[in-house]
């Protein structure tokens, strides 16, 4: 069973969020495909994806000899869905486009 | 060099969700309208559970009435081995896009939790893959959010919004 706090440790890692958003923009990516953009080993690449295997963010299958990896959402609903119920999603939903705003605005501000 | 731009795992996608449940509660709360009435987008299923049998799903009434059409999703089912697998293909008839192709994989872990693995193939059908994805404002959180559901009624009882 997943828990809440591997998904946490999972997410409390910059590396581990950049493979997790490189899968977000493509899924499916085998190890070769996602070492090739971060700066570290292959070895301390595959132990990042078991950690986010372990937390259940990261679910394998395998595609004739290949291994590939896919982006598993469900744990971070389930952390959403806990502490933020439908109504209340409306108006989160509105503050962080306001926050979108306001910060597109200061971009173009410094610009 | 050219790239395949038809590389099918950038159009699969993987949802995985365990739950405190038997294989046959699991099975029962995908291909029965009792209990798919009661989390997700509540359409009704209705399953002839055999290879080449017809799969809807209903809108029930209330929703009907909100706007939405009769039948949201239509398939055919392609495999079927109670209660572990299903596989099925799944088109949203709202949109102009071929079937996409969904498979269902129930496994029984241990203490009495399972795994529920969704995968949905999307080839070709980029609309479908926005909506069931969640990525689509105010059409609802996708995948995710049913499998979420999903297990939230089938542990206690209660869908998350009940």
């Amino acid at each position: 069973m997943i828990d809440d706090d591997r998904v946490f440790k999972a997410l409390a890692d910059p590396t581990r969020r950049a493979l997790l958003d490189r899968l977000f923009v493509r899924d499916g990516q085998t190890l070769t495909e996602l070492e090739s953009g971060v700066e570290m080993t292959r070895f301390g690449v595959m132990k990042h994806l078991r950690v986010l295997e372990e937390a259940g963010l990261v679910v394998t299958r395998r595609q004739g000899r290949e291994k590939l990896h896919f982006l598993n959402p469900v744990p971070i609903r389930q952390i959403h869905d806990r502490w933020i119920d439908k109504y209340t999603e409306v108006r989160a939903a509105a503050l962080l486009d306001l926050k979108a705003e306001l910060e597109r605005d200061r971009a173009e501000e410094n610009q | 060099m050219t790239t395949d731009v038809s590389h099918p795992a950038e159009t699969t996608k993987v949802y995985r969700v365990y739950i405190r449940a038997t294989p046959q509660a699991i099975w029962d709360a995908i291909t029965r309208p009792e209990w798919t009435r009661r989390y997700g987008y509540q359409g009704l299923a209705e399953y002839d559970l055999r290879p080449g049998g017809r799969y809807r799903a209903v809108a029930p009434e209330e929703l009907r009435q909100a706007g939405m059409v009769e039948v949201p999703v239509e398939g055919e089912v392609l495999e079927v081995d109670p209660p572990v697998r299903l596989v099925q293909t799944w088109r949203a008839t709202w949109l102009d896009e071929p079937a996409t192709r969904l498979t269902y994989e129930i496994q029984e872990l241990r203490d009495g939790v399972c795994s529920l693995t969704v995968t949905h193939e999307l080839a070709g059908a980029p609309q479908t893959m926005a909506q069931v994805t969640g990525a689509v404002p105010g059409a609802g959180g996708g995948w995710a959010e049913v499998l979420s559901d999903l297990k939230t009624l089938l542990e206690t009882g209660r869908g998350l919004y009940a």
